[in-house]
């Protein structure tokens, strides 16, 4: 039966009689006029024209025609040797020098590997005992090298000049302040190096009233004032948390940058279970960081509460009565945190990265009463010399007018000081100021003179991270713009005519080496020598701090409403790398957000500031778009008037009444557009305080985050990271708590390693190589060094925000963090199995999907699986996938026509598809775009096209040398040889590659081990990417 | 290596080969020359012999000296007279110098220490293994008058090529001239039987009139299906060759900027690739051969002997490349130094490989102990290089099935191959059985 209902799109539809537009509509096709008769009417001019329609089809023809056919033709490519070719250089063949980074926020020793005279990637130095471990940062400091953006040479108010008329004028402007009152201030970073400190010792006798500031951005002034009045020198306390049993750290993120970094490696030796013991960790903290992600018990608390719960450890250790107010459960858990450690004696040790030199004094105390054997406070950390106190005296003296010259080096003073704009108001009373670096960036715009400084590998130089151990800095490449260091520039200033490169040898033959080569020194990047050189051993006057009264601060520090901790993120650090975009799209370990930083807020008070937004409202801002991209909205933090918007971003685990917010963002200066992201945190650093009391307001509005990872929660299942506890671990069989799926095979449950109920036929593996790879959930502390390995070694393209929020990132190797939705991933467990019934599966799966207030965190490297039945293989119409003997799963570019169906039939989701040329295109203006940036591109991997699919390879260009290069000597492959990218930067051990088809290579008893499982194991994939099960110390001991 | 040093430094005026392998009849000729240079010496030297001077010459001196050219050292034509008649200096203090020069110079002989520091400060190597007889056959060889530019061996080749060309001119014509008589001769039959047939009035039958092949053809639908058929097939077998060489460059020989010719150095000469190419042992690049490679002989090579030249090149032409060498290194010739002013040389790449295919010299070079012929072609043959083989991905993989793996004497392969010839049953296992046909073992 058909209906008389009348359908209408308008009003005046419905009564056609009020308007005719209607009618008229109705008889247009298109609402505008198109302007065909504009264009077709001027019959003069078309009449007069030559080229009648013939002609121009037969040119139109004739044209591409030609352009086809001269496609066709090869492109003449030219080959340009050497005149000269230098000794060590062979084409094709890879260099290494040992070298290492000191750019006043990383030092590490390091190796590096450089193409026909190009550094292309960072490697660890092995025989660098300490601060052999490098970070992200430091893997991708090498494309800092290739950044366009840098200075080309000295220049003047904006104008170039020429390092002659740059030596001329600033020499005079010296000269002409000897006999004045005013200082010339040197305002460094942490040099850490022993022959800068002579030649700046040097500079003070040549001219007077020289004063040297040592600044770092990210200050641990108030830990090195605790230690110089503890030890006599300055410097930080060096651990080693290999040798802890029971670690507390009260507001101290170790796996981070806390007092220079670099301990994760140590502390991830002493997570993995041996002998049925391990470390237990205990973290109390404010934000999520790494180390509480890592920790066995983590209890959040405001950093007020810190410091008093500090003070109470101190007093339940120590015996003497403190008199603190905590709430019940935190003075509970700090009980139980001082039971343990005093349980532990010598194996315990105690952290905290309050800044405040009553905390940092008093963990030293506590660690000396423990007699920790962890606690090295003879060897001293020299990697954060920073003096608060004499930077804000040097910022009132500029203001003041009794500084007369500022020379700047590795610093930028103008970005991240708090008082800023009284830095910058005081550089402009000075009669010089001179820069040196590497970018025009905030300091360099206000400074007079700008000296163009080289990059590390374009350098020389030397470093003492630790007391003894010293490190060498050689150049790797030849300066690629008009730069001077600034060793060398004071050398000129002293009016020494000698390099800084002999100054620097000289120098390491009388003072450090003692008769060993300087020539084997360079060699191996690293020096050890019985005594340091430039710590003065005996103790000079220094003022005690007296305890009592210390922890009688700690137990009166006062708590407010919000609280701030300032951090610096995983990928960014202070921010001095902020044009780099492989750390750009680094995915912060625990937010998995890229692009940016955030305000880290607990999503109760989150509900309480009205700064959350609800998961599915769709009239709304929501908190993901239909597309799946992370929303959040905007909220003020103010600091004693200096107030910043940020946007927020829910952080599980956050503790109630504190808030985080990263260093590093929010540049403006000397950097591309698309670096420009995210706000600057500094002006809320004030006193160069990481924790601030601040007061929060909501202003709304809608922020786009580009985030890697939107399921945050495992919902129960426990067999992607399997888990368990050390107590279970050493009383159970491997059974109980690693289990083999089962699968039904005729109504039998049959394991799905069993061959019968596989689909596949399975080929012998036993002969050649079979390369593994093994990742160990206990010992990945997440801190992502070999993301960017990945990148390096890759080429793997950065394709920025827009297309990340459009989840077309193109990491080959991601790290899964995962938070569990009840207290700990076992009760995710429980909860899901306890479901019954469709109805309550759907409430319950929707309440598994919020994360609790403090989750435990699992992080979990994936890569491409390499599975030896791949289901990415079978579907594949131009069998572009194909396996290999060797257990790698091939993927053949040239073949691929990118129909994404291996993608869609991946399990692990690691297959990337290229949506479009990422090199060479305006489009996406990153490193790969320009003839500089493109300098770092690993001459032995393919650069992807559009529209071809791509994925980890297992480093086959890696596996395949090592094996040419044992066919070349005639030999086997060493024990142990193989490696990739991700295993040789992973420091912490907790990758290890290998060949399993060689019984004594790590990775054959890795696979083996009770530990062992595989990934999706009850697919039947049979994956090459073997998982060691996490045991967490839960126990209190 | 000594053997080798000692052929390059003959190079300059002799062929090497000829040197190295006296055939009984060249020995002869060297006799003859013995004999005709013993009218020819004048008579202070009778008992010296140049030609043995000129072979002790070309191997302990031509390193560094030249009869009319200054090089390392000066030139040495006429130089006992020059020595006698310029510095009054006589043969002892010849033999002194030659055999010690550094004693010479450190006694404080006036002429060696101008000479030495003329020559700044370059030592001359000693020659103490040198008798007296040598010294004077040396001697009596600089002091022979320049002889006029050869040009017989070019003019000599020549009758013997027209000779061959004549020759098969003349059998062609043969040929020819007897097909003509044939068809006369068939003509002539024909006629002959036709009269015969006229005469015996036998009747000769005229072809009946059919209808034409072409109308026939069109009329039988069946050939014209096949037709069509065919000549789809065969179009499409063109049209997929067409496109099957697109990207092949087999046989591309682009002009280089200097015409280097690998059939004078490979060939005539007998150097081994790798001398020039010799990344290709460690490396996956051949390498084009830096400059300085080439200097290493050219140094004392700045002209190609006469017998070099062909019609087509002459000599003039080849000294004139390298001259460019010498433009493109920065080396004055003249002055015998290094300028400074260097214009690398932009040869053009011959052989192409697209990038995601990875191919390494040395894992074929040094692991399979290849030939480099194998994929380049005959080299040592070509005037010009030019690209042999078609590098495309079935040529790889046709070799990799073919070739033998190379394991004696490699212990990388000693397991790995004999469980795998178990498993497949064979002696040797070929580079495909190895795995070498997997894609990912190319294409990263």
């Amino acid at each position: 039966m058909s209906s008389n209902k009348k359908y209408w799109k308008s009003v005046e539809e419905l009564n056609p009689s009020q308007s005719s537009a209607v009618e008229t509509l109705k008889h247009k096709e298109f609402v505008q006029e198109i302007p065909v008769d504009e264009f077709l009417g001027d019959k003069s001019t078309l009449e007069s024209s030559e080229t009648t329609r013939r002609d121009f089809l037969k040119y139109v023809g004739f044209s591409t025609a030609a352009a086809s056919l001269a496609a066709c033709e090869g492109p003449v490519i030219k080959s340009i040797p050497y005149v000269v070719q230098p000794e060590q250089i062979i084409p094709g063949v890879a260099n290494y020098y040992a070298t290492a980074i000191s750019n006043g926020y990383d030092f590490a020793s390091l190796l590096v590997k450089t193409r026909e005279g190009r550094p292309i990637k960072v490697e660890s130095n092995s025989l660098a005992k300490a601060n052999g471990s490098i970070n992200a940062r430091v893997q991708a400091s090498v494309l800092d090298l290739y950044d366009n953006q840098r200075v080309a040479g000295p220049t003047k108010a904006g104008k170039a000049m020429t390092w002659d008329a740059f030596y001329k004028e600033v020499g005079e402007k010296l000269e002409a302040l000897k006999g004045s009152e005013k200082q010339v201030v040197l305002l460094t970073q942490t040099f850490a190096s022993p022959s800068t400190s002579k030649l700046i010792s040097e500079f003070q006798d040549n001219y007077e009233n020289v004063t040297h500031v040592v600044y770092d951005a990210i200050s641990e002034s108030a830990a090195a004032d605790a230690y110089q009045a503890k030890y006599g020198r300055r410097g930080l306390a060096n651990y080693d948390f290999e040798k802890a049993k029971t670690i507390v750290s009260i507001g101290a993120d170790f796996l981070g940058d806390w007092q220079g970094g670099g301990f994760d490696a140590a502390y991830a030796k002493g997570r993995v279970p041996k002998n049925g013991t391990m470390s237990r960790h205990i973290q109390f903290e404010s934000n999520m960081t790494l180390s509480g992600a890592n920790a066995d018990k983590r209890v959040p608390l405001k950093p007020s509460q810190q410091k008093r719960a500090l003070a109470r450890l101190y007093g339940k250790l120590t015996g003497t009565s403190v008199n603190v107010t905590l709430p019940a459960n935190i003075e509970s858990a700090v009980d139980a945190a001082a039971r343990e450690l005093l349980k532990a004696g010598s194996n315990g040790v105690v952290l905290t990265g309050i800044q405040d030199v009553d905390a940092q004094s008093l963990v030293l105390e506590i660690n000396a009463f423990l007699n920790s054997k962890a606690f090295d406070p003879k060897t001293t950390i020299l990697t954060r010399q920073g003096n608060d106190a004499a930077v804000t005296k040097l910022v009132a003296d500029m203001n003041a007018g009794k500084v007369g010259a500022v020379l700047m080096t590795g610093v930028n003073p103008a970005y991240t000081l708090p008082n800023a704009t009284a830095f910058v108001e005081g550089l402009k009373k000075t009669n010089l100021s001179v820069v040196f670096s590497m970018k025009n960036d905030e300091t360099a715009s206000v400074s007079e003179y700008v000296a163009a400084a080289p990059h590390y590998l374009e350098s020389w130089g030397d470093l003492e991270t630790k007391s003894g151990h010293y490190g060498l800095v050689q150049p790797t490449i030849r300066p690629l713009f008009d730069t001077k260091q600034f060793q060398d520039v004071l050398l000129t200033l002293n009016g020494n005519t000698s390099t800084y490169h002999d100054y620097l040898k000289s120098y390491w033959n009388s003072n450090i080496l003692g008769g060993a080569s300087f020539n084997d020194a360079l060699h191996d990047g690293v020096f050890t020598a019985s005594k340091s050189v430039t710590l003065d051993t005996t103790s000079s006057a220094h003022t005690t701090i007296a305890i009592g009264d210390a922890v009688k601060n700690l137990a009166q520090a006062k708590s407010s409403d919000f609280e701030l901790t300032l951090y610096p993120k995983t990928g960014m650090g202070d921010g001095q790398q902020a044009n780099n975009p492989w750390l750009q799209e680094f995915p912060d370990p625990l937010t998995r957000t890229t692009w940016d930083n955030y305000l880290t807020v607990s999503e109760a008070d989150a509900k309480e500031l009205g700064l959350h937004l609800e998961a599915s409202n769709f009239f709304k801002e929501s908190s993901h778009d239909a597309t799946g991209g992370l929303n959040g909205t905007y909220a003020n933090v103010t600091v004693n008037g200096a107030t910043v918007k940020a946007p927020v971003i829910i952080q599980p685990g956050q503790a109630r009444g504190t808030v985080g917010l990263s260093f590093g963002y929010g540049r403006s200066a000397g950097l591309k557009e698309e670096m420009q992201t995210g706000v600057n945190a500094y002006p809320l650093y004030q006193n160069f305080d990481s924790t601030q009391s601040v007061s929060i307001e909501a202003v709304g509005g809608k922020h786009e985050f580009a985030c890697v990872q939107l399921h945050n929660t495992l919902m129960g299942r426990g067999d992607i990271i399997k888990e368990t506890t050390l107590e279970i671990f050493n009383t159970k069989d491997a059974e109980h708590w690693n289990p083999t799926p089962v699968v039904s095979l005729n109504h039998i449950e049959t394991p799905v390693s069993s061959p019968d109920v596989d689909l596949w036929d399975e080929f012998d593996r036993s002969i050649g190589h079979h390369f593994n790879l093994s990742i160990d959930l206990n010992s990945c502390t997440g801190c992502g060094a070999c993301v960017i390995a990945c990148h390096a070694e890759n080429n793997v393209p950065v394709v920025g925000k827009e297309e990340i929020r459009r989840s077309r990132d193109m990491h080959w190797l991601r790290i899964d963090r995962y938070y569990s939705s009840d207290e700990t991933f076992e009760g995710d467990n429980e909860t899901k199995d306890g479901i019954k019934g469709l109805g309550s599966s759907l409430s319950t799966f929707g309440e598994m999907e919020s994360p609790s207030e403090n989750p435990q965190v699992a992080f979990q490297p994936i890569m491409c699986q390499h599975c030896n039945h791949a289901p990415c293989e079978t579907v594949c119409p131009v069998a572009a996938s194909s396996h290999g003997r060797q257990g790698q799963n091939h993927m053949a570019y040239n073949r691929c026509v990118g129909t994404r169906y291996c993608a869609n039939n991946c399990p692990y989701k690691v297959r990337r598809f290229n949506w479009f040329l990422y090199n060479g295109n305006d489009e996406f203006d990153y490193h790969m775009n320009n003839d500089l940036g493109r300098m770092v591109i690993n001459p032995d991997v393919t650069v992807r096209s559009r529209g071809v699919m791509e994925k980890c390879s297992m480093c086959i260009q890696m596996t395949q040398k090592t094996i040419l290069d044992a066919k070349r000597d005639g030999r086997p492959v060493d024990v142990n040889e193989f490696k990739t990218a991700c295993s040789s930067a992973c420091d912490s051990g907790a990758i290890v590659f290998g060949d399993i088809n060689n019984k004594k290579d790590d990775v054959t008893k890795l696979k083996d081990d009770e530990r062992a499982y595989h990934l999706l194991e009850h697919v039947g994939t049979k994956p090459n990417v073997v998982y060691q099960v996490k045991v967490r110390n839960t126990k209190e001991a | 290596m000594k053997k080798l040093r000692q052929s390059l430094e003959t190079t300059p005026n002799v062929d090497m080969k000829q040197v190295n392998n006296l055939q009984p009849l060249q020995k002869l000729i060297f006799l003859s020359l013995v004999f005709f240079s013993i009218f020819c010496t004048p008579l202070q030297a009778q008992e010296a012999d140049p030609t043995k001077g000129k072979s002790l010459f070309n191997a302990n001196c031509a390193a560094c000296h030249q009869l009319d050219k200054k090089m390392t050292g000066p030139a040495l034509r006429y130089v006992e007279t020059r020595l006698s008649e310029d510095e009054g200096l006589d043969r002892d203090w010849l033999n002194a110098w030659i055999r010690n020069s550094a004693a010479v110079i450190k006694s404080g002989d006036a002429y060696a220490n101008k000479i030495y520091k003329e020559y700044n400060g370059a030592a001359m190597t000693a020659f103490p293994q040198l008798s007296d007889q040598d010294i004077s056959n040396i001697l009596a060889y600089t002091a022979q008058d320049k002889a006029a530019p050869a040009v017989a061996t070019v003019t000599t080749q020549a009758p013997t090529s027209t000779e061959g060309g004549l020759s098969k001119d003349i059998i062609l014509g043969a040929l020819a001239i007897l097909f003509a008589l044939l068809a006369l001769g068939l003509f002539l039959v024909n006629k002959t039987l036709r009269r015969f047939a006229e005469a015996n009035e036998v009747e000769i039958q005229e072809a009946v009139k059919r209808p034409s092949l072409w109308k026939a053809f069109l009329k039988n639908q069946f050939l014209l299906l096949a037709t069509a058929i065919f000549f789809l097939l065969s179009s499409a077998y063109f049209v997929y060759g067409y496109f099957m060489q697109v990207g092949v460059d087999q046989g591309y020989e682009p002009i280089q900027p200097i015409h280097y010719s690998h059939k004078i150095h490979a060939g005539d000469n007998g150097i081994d690739c790798k001398y020039c190419h010799s990344s290709a042992r460690v490396s996956k690049h051949s390498g084009i051969p830096s400059l300085n490679v080439c200097m290493n002989c050219h140094k004392s090579i700045y002209e190609v002997a006469p017998s070099t030249a062909t019609e087509e090149y002459s000599k003039e032409f080849y000294d004139g490349e390298i001259q460019k060498l010498y433009d493109a290194v920065g080396w004055d010739d003249a002055e015998q130094k290094y300028t400074g002013k260097t214009k690398p040389v932009k040869w053009v790449r011959i052989h192409n490989l697209p990038d995601f295919a990875y191919f390494n010299h040395s894992q074929h070079v040094s692991v399979a102990g290849l030939e480099c012929q194998t994929c380049h072609g005959p080299v040592e043959e070509m005037e010009i290089m030019y690209q042999y083989s078609p590098l495309t991905m079935g040529w790889c993989i046709n070799c990799h099935r073919e070739t033998n793996v190379k394991v004696k004497d490699n212990g990388y392969y000693e397991k790995i191959h004999e469980a795998l010839s178990k498993k497949y049953g064979v002696e040797q296992l070929t580079a495909a059985q190895m795995g070498g046909l997997e894609c990912g073992k190319c294409h990263y």
